[in-house]
């Protein structure tokens, strides 16, 4: 079994073919959407492949060392050029292809007008221990 | 009472109670409660006979189980044309449960997960541990294998190469958690090999304590990783490693070779050198060309690159790389490692900073962003 993270994206990743801002639809496609993400989690656990998920804020902070005893500096968000990450998921499957499948699923979740969304999901292998045995 | 000799008496049990009618999933079900009852009475009040005991409250736990679901009609009235239990051996029970735990109709992961606890003994909750994973999954992937089997015949031959297959991937997962997967698997394997006479049983066995012998060598105490030749030597389990040759020699004796020997022939030989300098490299190369026979692995090739280039020098060893797909991995830390050797330090530094970026752990990753960054700079100097 290997982990993966599918990355979801506020922006960062190319549009996604439905794309309409989620606070345009309708409350119902608001619901059939978050009905669709608690589904998808609660299948996979069900087969054993669930880790975690996690939304996340689209409010980023930069932070940095700035010298010693000098406060860090904040930057502000960069609202119109950096890669926003809305959330992620974390799954543990037996292969890579199962991995990109499972993504598949997830990026059809409904939108506007019941549709899928068709976004673009980053998918990323957790690196992990070293094998003690490699022959 | 120990843990583990608690864990020791879970197979038999569970075989047993199938034995009397129980079905598996049924069964593991009663022993898993079985023994937690045992852990909270048997410290006050330790039994005389603690597998007679552990049989006695599975079988009632069991019972109760069924008499509580309606939907399970058909054991109860299988329970009441049981005759009265005798005293049962166990050694087929166990070796059956080895089998039916890792059934070709599982995903590997599933049957790590179902080996662990029904033949190992372990909580769901160790399991999820040790393998990073929630506790829920777990338990789904479980009970989904234990579904799998359901309908699986606990008196079907078995086969001994899929069970190994599990243990090595068990042995492979190393440490995480309060589980010491390595540990666990070389108890099961030792458990395994005492009770069915097979030459790659032993094999597995002997390879598991060579590279488990060397474990404390392995990694610094920063968590780096610490290359074979530059291990600490006087860290290795000289006892494990006795231990280890015994067991391969015994298998080896038999002239039944196949890949778990010839791999434990292989740690064998490193294990045996007391300086980097004195492995016998030539050795090395013949049982990688046997390993080769036996499976056409290209990693086992990949490694043989490495060996070929300790015994005839890194030309050799560049020439017989050449040969493998250039697209598996490690394949560019081989190279780097030989063009090196071989007096170029600009490609190997090229070639392990290509190394770091598709490796797939950290501790790699950080090894051969190391030695491409030593190289770089006495580059500058």
């Amino acid at each position: 079994m290997a982990k993966y993270l599918l990355l979801k994206h506020y922006r960062g990743a190319p549009a996604p073919v439905n794309d309409v801002p989620m606070d345009q639809w309708t409350p119902e496609e608001v619901s059939a959407h978050m009905q669709y993400m608690e589904n998808f989690a609660a299948r996979i656990e069900s087969t054993g492949e669930y880790v975690d998920s996690q939304a996340l804020s689209p409010e980023g902070t930069f932070v940095r060392y700035d010298g010693e005893g000098r406060p860090p500096v904040t930057d502000g968000p960069f609202a119109e050029t950096k890669d926003l990450i809305a959330g992620w998921m974390v799954i543990d499957v037996e292969t890579r292809e199962r991995a990109l499948e499972l993504a598949g699923e997830l990026s059809a979740a409904p939108g506007a007008g019941g549709k899928p969304i068709h976004e673009w999901l980053e998918v990323r292998p957790f690196l992990t221990e070293p094998p003690t045995i490699t022959e | 009472m120990d843990e583990v000799v608690l864990r020791t008496l879970t197979p038999t049990v569970i075989g047993i109670l199938v034995r009397r009618g129980a079905d598996f999933a049924a069964a593991e079900n009663a022993v898993q409660d079985a023994l937690v009852e045992a852990v909270r009475v048997w410290r006050a009040d330790p039994p005389r006979d603690p597998q007679g005991w552990l049989i006695t409250v599975a079988w009632r736990k069991f019972l109760d189980a069924t008499r509580t679901d309606t939907s399970r009609r058909r054991r109860e009235a299988l329970v009441e044309v049981e005759p009265a239990p005798g005293p049962a051996p166990s050694v087929d029970d166990t070796l059956q449960l080895y089998f039916l735990c890792a059934h070709p109709s599982l995903a590997p992961a599933s049957a790590v997960a179902l080996t662990l606890r029904a033949v190992g003994g372990l909580t769901t909750r160790q399991i999820a541990q040790a393998y990073l994973v929630p506790e829920a999954t777990m338990a789904q992937r479980i009970t989904r294998a234990k579904r799998t089997i359901s309908k699986v015949r606990l008196d079907q031959p078995g086969d001994v190469a899929t069970v190994l297959r599990v243990l090595y991937l068990v042995f492979n997962e190393g440490y995480s958690g309060d589980v010491d997967l390595a540990a666990e698997a070389i108890r099961l394997t030792r458990q395994l090999a005492a009770e069915v006479r097979h030459e790659e049983v032993a094999g597995l066995l002997a390879l598991m304590l060579l590279h488990h012998a060397r474990r404390l060598a392995r990694t610094a105490a920063d968590g780096s990783l610490v290359p074979l030749a530059e291990q600490d030597r006087s860290l290795w389990d000289t006892r494990l490693i006795a231990e280890g040759i015994d067991v391969l020699q015994a298998a080896l004796a038999r002239d039944r070779l196949g890949e778990f020997q010839a791999q434990a022939a292989i740690a064998a030989l490193h294990a045996d050198a007391r300086t980097a300098e004195e492995t016998d490299w030539v050795q090395i190369v013949e049982w990688y060309d046997e390993l080769v026979r036996l499976t056409d692995s290209p990693v086992a090739r990949l490694n043989r690159a490495v060996a070929v280039g300790e015994a005839d020098g890194p030309r050799a060893g560049l020439a017989a790389l050449a040969e493998i797909d250039p697209a598996l991995p490690r394949y560019a830390a081989v190279g780097a490692y030989l063009h090196e050797r071989d007096g170029d330090p600009v490609t190997a530094a090229r070639l392990y900073a290509d190394a770091a970026r598709s490796a797939s752990s950290l501790a790699e990753r950080d090894h051969l962003t190391r030695q491409a960054a030593r190289l770089n700079a006495q580059k500058c100097r």
